[in-house]
């Protein structure tokens, strides 16, 4: 198949579409518009359905109902968008409703700056909503990862019967790069996913108390309630063999970058620069944040390996937390940072990475 | 080998447009690795507007090089603003109907195009993007231009009455691009 | 002997409602799944319900059903019908679930049209959370929230969701009813199966309001609710259709 340019909104529209997503609800922020533009175009050519919601409130609970019906469905924002829609995602997870939902990000608290950042790292983990609930959350770096995390996005969530998120950063929402796209599902292969899930799905049976469909976002028995939160956690635990993980010169370098997404990107060519200076630079990125890969930093070997450096732009560092448990204080952490909407730029990896080894070798 | 673009003007004089064209033939034509990265203000028409193009034989790292290889500015701001990100011996393009500032650096290349004057003698103000686009691929020859040539066509497929000025457009900005490039 | 009248299947048989004495709420599920049995559609019905006393039916029911957040049954309703048209989608909602933390979605969803079914129950507070003010409270009706009543200058006055509603272009069908009286209870059913028989017709938006009681937080014995609904709430609330395209 030829590679195609496509901006990373497109890409995780038409990937959607190509995994047999029939609806999508959404409304407009920046940067992410392309998303919903896209599938108003291409949603009536597959026999899906589009609508604009009058809120990201309505656009989630819209993709709640319809993801109810067993049909693949997903939903689109940025940040406080994303906020806005927690209630919704956690009804989701509640109710063990499979959809996918992705995240452009931006920067800051509040409305934030409309450019790219890494500020959602935490809500996006950890807590996207109330209840304790988790989801896999998957970082694309490029935009071929948009496309094949999303196509995998739907096939995790129907598995699960849980939300799935895209932590796709500004920058590679609006970038654009040559992607080879995957295989379009055919109507029976949509229709027979479809009918898979019509045990439970909400779409009419027959009277038959015991086994009508009742998708229940909570329970009044609290023994209910808890056997429900069990069967969370269980599957929560059960991702541990859903980890993916890149690691760059990892096998002998001597200060390994922590990072995800495009300050994965950009710390990859910043090690090139630095290796070629005959500097032992390696580096971690997570591609699932959840199940984040813990064992990647438990399994180093600090007797070679120097210190961490957490490469994110986010203010003040977030993903650090995750990177400081598999770390586990066997070597220091440094963070090199930017937020607001600048990019992380390579030379600023790179004095960072100096600055270690200059003192660490001092020593 | 890796060349970072960087183009700027204001909204709505089709910097984003260059970007994408030039990408998109890279992409279509090439096995090179290329990227195309926007960067837009809040306001929709107006306000400042610049974009990205890195075309790479390796993988690419960030999307915006730290040090552009090559500037294109289509207003007098946005000198002000890039002319610092270029690297020494690097090429810069102007738009010299309205870029008016002086150039505080005497170790880049400067070519200068009169692409809004030449627009307007052309008929359509709006085409001074695509005589720009031309200067640029006539200098640089980044991308073949009859392969830059295929993906405007490509583009404005259903505007098909636009190719005829577009393509004397385009020739326009080649041969500028060209007449640099052999003096 | 002749068996006349038995209850609807669309109740489980073993359960036993858990709404408090006199309360509608029983009697509108009840007229909701007659109506579901004579459309002979209790097979490819799926309700919405909303937050509040609302959504305690989910025990009761014996059909697919779901709850939304709060307010925004319309939203998730209309996900269900665009993602499956052929199912007969209808939302139960209060007052403060639809017209107060749902109004957006409520407007929005009968400004598009949506082929789908509202059921709202308007008894002027908020029921289970132990009677609050809602925006249908009634002038110098005493809330937990409202303690001296609601006052103009500081609450503003009744909702009057149909004629909002009514501004609207796109809805086909929009019903004031009551169960106050044994006639007000066959209107009622009347108008819920026109609303349900509208979205197998492929007409669009249908609602029906429906005058409800809350003798517990209006503090008055069930009888006593039925006065207060004829002399004050069809005062404020006149019955009748309000659109029908």
């Amino acid at each position: 198949m030829s590679r195609q340019f496509m901006k990373g909104c497109e890409a995780i529209a038409e990937a959607a579409v190509r995994a047999g997503c029939r609806f999508f609800a959404g409304y407009p922020i920046t940067p992410q518009n392309e998303v919903p533009e896209y599938f108003a175009r291409r949603m009536p050519e597959v026999g899906g359905a589009f609508v604009q919601g009058e809120s990201e409130v309505a656009s989630i609970n819209m993709v709640y109902g319809a993801a109810s019906t067993g049909t693949r469905s997903m939903t689109s924002s940025s940040s406080p968008g994303v906020a806005l829609k927690s209630e919704g995602i956690s009804y989701c997870a509640s109710a063990r409703i499979p959809m996918v939902y992705a995240n452009v990000s931006r920067g800051g608290p509040g409305v934030g700056s409309i450019q790219p950042a890494q500020m959602d790292y935490l809500q996006a983990t950890k807590a996207s909503g109330n209840g304790g609930f988790q989801m896999m959350v998957l970082a694309p770096a490029s935009v071929q990862e948009v496309v094949d995390l999303t196509y995998a996005a739907f096939d995790y969530a129907d598995r699960d019967r849980n939300p799935v998120c895209l932590l796709v950063d500004g920058v590679i929402g609006t970038m654009m790069e040559p992607i080879e796209l995957p295989d379009f599902k055919s109507d029976e292969e949509v229709d027979k996913m479809k009918e898979a899930k019509k045990s439970w799905a909400c779409v009419g049976h027959r009277l038959d108390y015991p086994n009508r469909s009742w998708i229940e976002p909570g329970h009044w028995k609290t023994s209910d309630m808890q056997k429900a939160n069990e069967d969370a956690a269980a599957l929560y635990k059960s991702w541990e063999k859903d980890v993916q993980v890149e690691e760059y010169f990892v096998d002998d370098a001597e200060i390994v970058i922590a990072a995800y997404g495009i300050s994965a990107r950009t710390s990859k060519t910043a090690i090139d620069i630095l290796r070629k200076e005959g500097i032992k630079a390696g580096m971690i990125r997570p591609i699932t944040l959840n199940p984040f890969p813990h064992k990647s930093f438990e399994n180093l070997d600090y007797s070679r390996v120097k210190a961490i450096l957490d490469v994110e732009m986010s203010i003040p560092a977030q993903f650090i937390n995750d990177v400081a448990v598999g770390v586990n204080n066997r070597c220091p952490i440094e963070t090199c940072l930017c937020s607001g909407g600048n990019l992380m730029k390579r030379s600023t990896i790179i004095e960072s990475v100096k600055k270690i080894n200059a003192e660490l070798g001092g020593k | 080998m890796e060349t970072n673009l960087c183009i700027a003007g204001f909204g709505g004089q089709g910097v984003m447009t260059i970007g994408k064209f030039l990408a998109s033939a890279t992409c279509d034509s090439t096995d090179k690795n290329v990227t195309f990265f926007p960067s837009y203000g809040a306001e929709q028409r107006g306000g400042t507007a610049n974009c990205f193009v890195v075309i790479s034989d390796e993988e690419i790292g960030a999307p915006l090089g730290d040090v552009m290889d090559d500037l294109i500015v289509l207003n007098d701001p946005s000198l002000q603003k890039f002319l610092n990100t270029v690297k020494p011996g690097g090429n810069l393009f102007i738009n010299s109907s309205i870029v008016s500032g002086d150039i505080e650096r005497d170790d880049v290349n400067v070519i200068k195009a009169p692409v809004t004057e030449i627009a307007l003698v052309l008929g359509n103000s709006k085409v001074l993007n695509v005589i720009m686009l031309g200067v640029y691929v006539g200098y640089t020859e980044v991308v073949p231009p009859e392969v830059v040539w295929g993906t405007i066509e490509k583009k404005l497929g259903s505007k098909a009455k636009l190719l005829p000025l577009n393509r004397e457009a385009f020739e326009r900005g080649l041969a500028i691009g060209r007449e640099y490039k052999n003096n | 002997m002749e068996k006349i009248y038995s209850r609807t299947k669309t109740i489980q048989e073993d359960k036993v409602s858990g709404f408090c004495p006199g309360c509608f709420h029983s009697t509108i599920i009840k007229l909701i799944g007659e109506v579901l049995e004579e459309l002979n559609v209790v097979d490819k019905t799926a309700c919405v319900l909303g937050i509040g006393c609302c959504g305690l039916h989910m025990d009761y029911i014996a059909y697919d059903n779901t709850t939304a957040p709060h307010g925004r049954a319309t939203a998730v309703a209309t996900g269900m019908k665009r993602a499956n048209p052929e199912t007969l989608v209808f939302t139960y909602q209060g007052d403060g679930d639809f017209a107060a933390i749902g109004l957006g979605e409520s407007i929005s969803a009968a400004n598009r049209g949506e082929n789908i079914t509202v059921i709202f129950v308007n008894n002027g507070i908020y029921g289970m959370t132990g009677g609050q003010m809602a925006p249908t409270t009634l002038m110098g009706m005493k809330a937990s929230t409202a303690p001296k009543g609601r006052i103009a200058k500081e609450h503003g006055y009744p909702m009057h969701m149909c004629e909002i509603l009514n501004q609207l272009t796109a809805p086909a069908y929009l019903e004031r009813t009551s169960c106050n009286t044994v006639a007000n209870v066959i209107k009622t059913k009347k108008a819920i199966k026109k609303a349900f028989q509208n979205q197998l017709d492929g007409k669009g938006f249908s609602m029906v309001e429906i005058v409800s009681n809350c003798p517990t937080n209006w503090g008055v014995d069930p009888l006593a609710s039925l006065d207060f609904i004829e002399e004050k709430m069809l005062v404020e609330y006149p019955l009748g259709v309000i659109r029908d395209k």
